[in-house]
């Protein structure tokens, strides 16, 4: 029983983090139809951001979050620029293409700068843990879950409550009316493109205390994202952020009740199930 | 009759061709013909019936195991086992594809199915005893061509050529047949096309077994040609990625994108590997990865249909 | 003898009765008309009809046997065929393979299917286009093509959706004639139209659809005249619904 618990615990707080990673993509897609399969890269690319910052100058990695989650946003901000803006109306396989193309040199310059082998932060409180009961609690995992809580709500109220935050969630709701309306598409679209990139550029750093990680890393963490997307429903944020914890949480008991290296079968059935049962996502209305 | 003799000289070309060059450049021969015949494959499915798969590597996982199994347990000959393994691929094609058309998948959504099937595939390869776990699976040389096992590269020059042409053949009549018009008409507008009386879900699924059954002998060629299999490398998402990406930089929905686009590729992989390699590891395939955004932002439609474009307008434009 | 039936066919899009309890018969060999103001679930009738929307009640008949539930392929295969309102052409297909594919649902060979949608070219007039691609042609070529597709598949009933929006009155003319010849070689049709020229002239008889109920049916002179379809085209015009 404990163990299923410890399971669920342990799920979660990595969940956090993936709701971060996922609310990036989900951000992206909702407002640009284009889904991002350097998702993943972009991540691995914080993971060294923040690797390096504490190696060199010794800057904690939940500091080194604001220096990387900056970094991506230009990194995105850039690629919606540059390429992406080019092929909004492009067929699905160029933007596919495209995106596969950006993941390929994201990744292989990743392994120009660092090299194939895994890396981790060894901070001095990476391995503490504390008990709440018969439940032991990872500290580095709960300070990522509640940072990672905290820049999601941050993310919610800047598209609640600011008035750029209201233009990207009209140019999500209904393209061609924000069009119409004479929002500055092009400022959204980048804009967006920027956050969803500092998202996922802030969850790589996040992550970096309690896993190792390498340049081939990336393509897991972009499908871990689709799933999670999916089964949130696309372009839906609160989806997206719920559908993380529910990943999070499915790996973990998967680990337990199969084997550890077995665990992300149970989200891709998961998905599958979704995908045929539900293709609108859990936590959207359909239509 | 130029083409009829341009055809003639090429193909003769390809006959002789590889008794008189070094054994790299046979390799590179012997990976374009191959990958060309994966990405014909995909094309029936990705590039005529318009349904972008990114799970072929569960096919070609399938075609690759079965063999290399069925040979080392009960030494079938793999020229055997290849059958069976197109026959089993063809089966996992028809589950996946019922899910997915019966219930509508489309688009993306699709993508994410084939996706999420061959990962699943993978995770279960990787904890079958039988495919050698993490450690993979060798293959015993012998060098038997009833094994499917060569002495020197010409062989598999002349088997993958062979395939290829093979591959080539069965898109050429599909395309000049009911199924042809049918699956392209159906990449056009599903609706319009089932409102014109086709049954679009029995004609994506004899598109996906068609092409998932020509995948996996490819699979098997792949077994006999590296002699190892490991499950992250066979069945790893990169290794869809590879099939799919030929016939959409080469043309998907026509015979020569996936050939002209495996070419292409083979060159510029090559081309990245002789010159940026020896320094730092990982330069060629950024170069790589560079020119695909090129392909896509200069060549939007595929190479070849553009290449055709070009030389039908040429002659006759007057500016 | 009635070839299609409906009764009391009904649907709801959400809280929105799109089409209630609509019954009417269709005779083998007629004309029939459908006709209503913007909104009325004239498409959404014809979605029914063709197997692409499934009535939440209502039954629909067609040569003696049940229709729903039946994919639109098996519909089209019985011989009954529908164009859609937006022109719906295969965009990187030529003219001439669009109506391929309709010509393949009844013959299994492309030799035979391209000589059936040669034939069906010249008919439609649409024979030097051939070779232009569904993404290059005009509207009116657009319709006509949808036409002409529909036609290529052999149809006992042929169920046009406003095959004359957006043409000019040169254009409605030529099509006006052509669907009478289409009549005219035997093939029962019904067709929504919004162009009163074109109701006048070709149906025998003509039905009335308002909010998703049949408020009238008749011969065109007779319904024309009808005080509650008077009404519920102006009602249209001064409520201003969308377009
Ligand atoms: N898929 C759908 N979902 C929700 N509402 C729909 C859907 N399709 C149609 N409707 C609504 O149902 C009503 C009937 O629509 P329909 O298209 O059948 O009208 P119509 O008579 O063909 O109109 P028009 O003359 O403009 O073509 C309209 O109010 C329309 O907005
Ligand atoms: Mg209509």
């Amino acid at each position: 029983m404990t163990l299923y618990v410890q399971a669920i615990v342990n799920g979660l707080l990595v969940g956090g983090v993936y709701s971060l990673m996922a609310l990036g993509l989900s951000l992206i897609f909702g407002v640009m139809r284009v889904i991002n399969f350097a998702h993943g890269d972009m991540m691995v690319w914080g993971m060294y951001l923040s690797y390096w910052l504490f190696v060199a100058a010794g800057v904690d990695p939940y500091l080194s979050i604001l220096v990387t989650g900056s970094a991506i946003f230009l990194l995105g901000a850039v690629i919606q620029r540059g390429l992406v803006n080019r092929i909004l109306e492009a067929p699905h396989e160029m933007q596919i293409l495209l995106m596969l193309g950006v993941a390929l040199v994201l990744e292989n310059a990743a392994l120009m700068a660092w090299g194939p082998d895994p890396r981790r932060v060894n901070t001095s409180y990476g391995l503490s843990t504390f008990w709440l009961g018969p439940v032991v609690f990872d500290l580095p995992r709960v300070a990522t879950f509640a940072v990672a809580l905290v820049l999601a709500l941050g993310l919610y109220l800047f598209l609640r409550r600011t008035e750029l935050g209201r233009m990207i969630r009209a140019a999500s709701d209904n393209r061609i009316g924000a069009l119409l309306v004479g929002t500055d598409i092009l400022k959204v679209f980048t804009l967006a493109f920027g956050i969803g990139a500092a998202c996922v550029g802030a969850a790589g750093s996040l992550m970096t205390p309690f896993l190792p990680f390498s340049p081939s890393t990336g393509i897991f963490f972009t499908v871990t994202s689709f799933n999670i997307v999916i089964i949130g429903g696309m372009g839906s944020l609160l989806g997206a952020f719920v559908g993380g914890l529910l990943v999070g949480v499915s790996e973990s008991l998967g680990a337990v009740i199969l084997v550890p290296s077995l665990k992300e079968i149970v989200s891709f059935i998961l998905l599958i199930l979704i995908l045929l049962f539900r293709p609108q996502g859990l936590l959207r209305s359909s239509r | 009759m130029l083409r009829l003799g341009l055809g003639a000289v090429s193909g003769a070309a390809l006959l002789i061709l590889p008794f008189w060059i070094p054994s790299t450049w046979q390799n590179l021969l012997i990976t374009t013909f191959y990958y060309a015949y994966l990405g014909q494959a995909w094309n029936i499915l990705g590039g005529y019936a318009g349904q972008l798969s990114l799970g072929h590597a569960a096919f070609f996982a399938i075609g690759a195991y079965t063999s290399a199994v069925l040979a080392s347990q009960y030494g079938l000959s793999p020229w055997l086992g290849m059958f069976v393994g197109a026959g089993l691929a063809a089966l996992l094609s028809l589950g996946i594809g019922y899910l997915g058309f019966r219930f509508g998948l489309r688009g993306f959504y699709f993508i994410l199915l084939t996706l999420a099937a061959a990962e699943i595939c993978r995770l279960i390869a990787l904890h079958l005893p039988i495919l050698g776990g993490y450690t993979g699976l060798f293959i015993n040389f012998t060098p038997n061509p009833w094994q499917f096992q060569f002495q020197g590269k010409i062989p598999y020059y002349f088997i993958a050529l062979g395939f290829l042409c093979l591959a080539c053949g069965i898109v050429w009549l599909v395309q000049r047949s009911k199924l042809g018009s049918y699956l392209v008409a159906i990449r056009e507008d599903e609706d319009a096309s089932e409102a014109l009386g086709v049954n679009t879900f029995r004609y994506k699924m004899i598109a996906y077994a068609l092409s998932a059954a020509l995948t996996a002998p490819g699979g098997t060629f792949y077994a006999y040609f590296q002699f190892y299999l490991q499950p992250n490398t066979v069945l790893h998402i990169n290794h869809s990625v590879d099939i799919m990406i030929r016939p959409i930089v080469g043309g998907m929905g026509t015979i020569l994108g996936p050939v002209l686009g495996s070419f292409l590729l083979e060159l510029l992989g090559e081309f990245s590997r002789t010159y940026f390699a020896a320094g730092v590891a990982g330069l060629n395939v950024v170069i790589y990865g560079v020119l695909l955004i090129i392909v896509v932002l200069f060549l939007p439609r595929g190479v070849y249909p553009t290449l055709v474009h070009w030389l039908r307008q040429r002659p006759g434009d007057s500016r | 003898m009635s070839l299609l039936t409906l009764a009391g066919v009904t649907k709801f899009f959400g809280g929105l009765r799109a089409v209630h309890r609509v019954s009417f018969q269709l005779s083998e060999g007629e004309m029939l008309g459908l006709i209503g103001p913007n909104g009325a679930g004239k498409t959404t009738l014809f979605h029914m009809i063709s197997g692409f929307l499934r009535p939440d009640a209502g039954t629909v008949t067609y040569a003696g046997k049940p229709l729903v539930g039946l994919r639109p392929h098996d519909i089209c295969q019985r011989g009954m065929v529908r164009t859609f309102q937006v022109a719906r052409p295969f965009l990187r297909l030529s003219v001439l393979e669009n109506v391929v594919v309709g010509a393949l649902e009844r013959v299994t060979h492309r030799r035979e299917a391209v000589a059936i949608a040669g034939e069906v070219l010249e008919l439609t007039g649409l024979a030097e286009k051939a070779g232009s691609m569904g993404q290059s042609l005009t509207l009116p070529d657009r319709k006509r093509l949808e036409l002409a597709r529909a036609l290529a598949t052999g149809p006992r009933v042929l169920l046009l959706d406003e095959v004359m929006a957006g043409l000019n009155p040169t254009e409605t003319g030529r099509l006006i004639d052509l669907i009478r010849a289409v009549h005219g070689r035997g093939i029962t049709v019904l067709l929504i139209e919004h162009v009163m020229k074109a109701v006048m002239a070709l149906s025998q008889r003509v039905l009335v659809l308002n909010y998703g109920e049949l408020i009238a049916e008749g011969p065109p002179a007779e319904v024309v005249r009808d005080r509650k379809v008077i009404e519920a085209y102006l009602g249209e015009d001064s409520a201003g619904p969308e377009t």
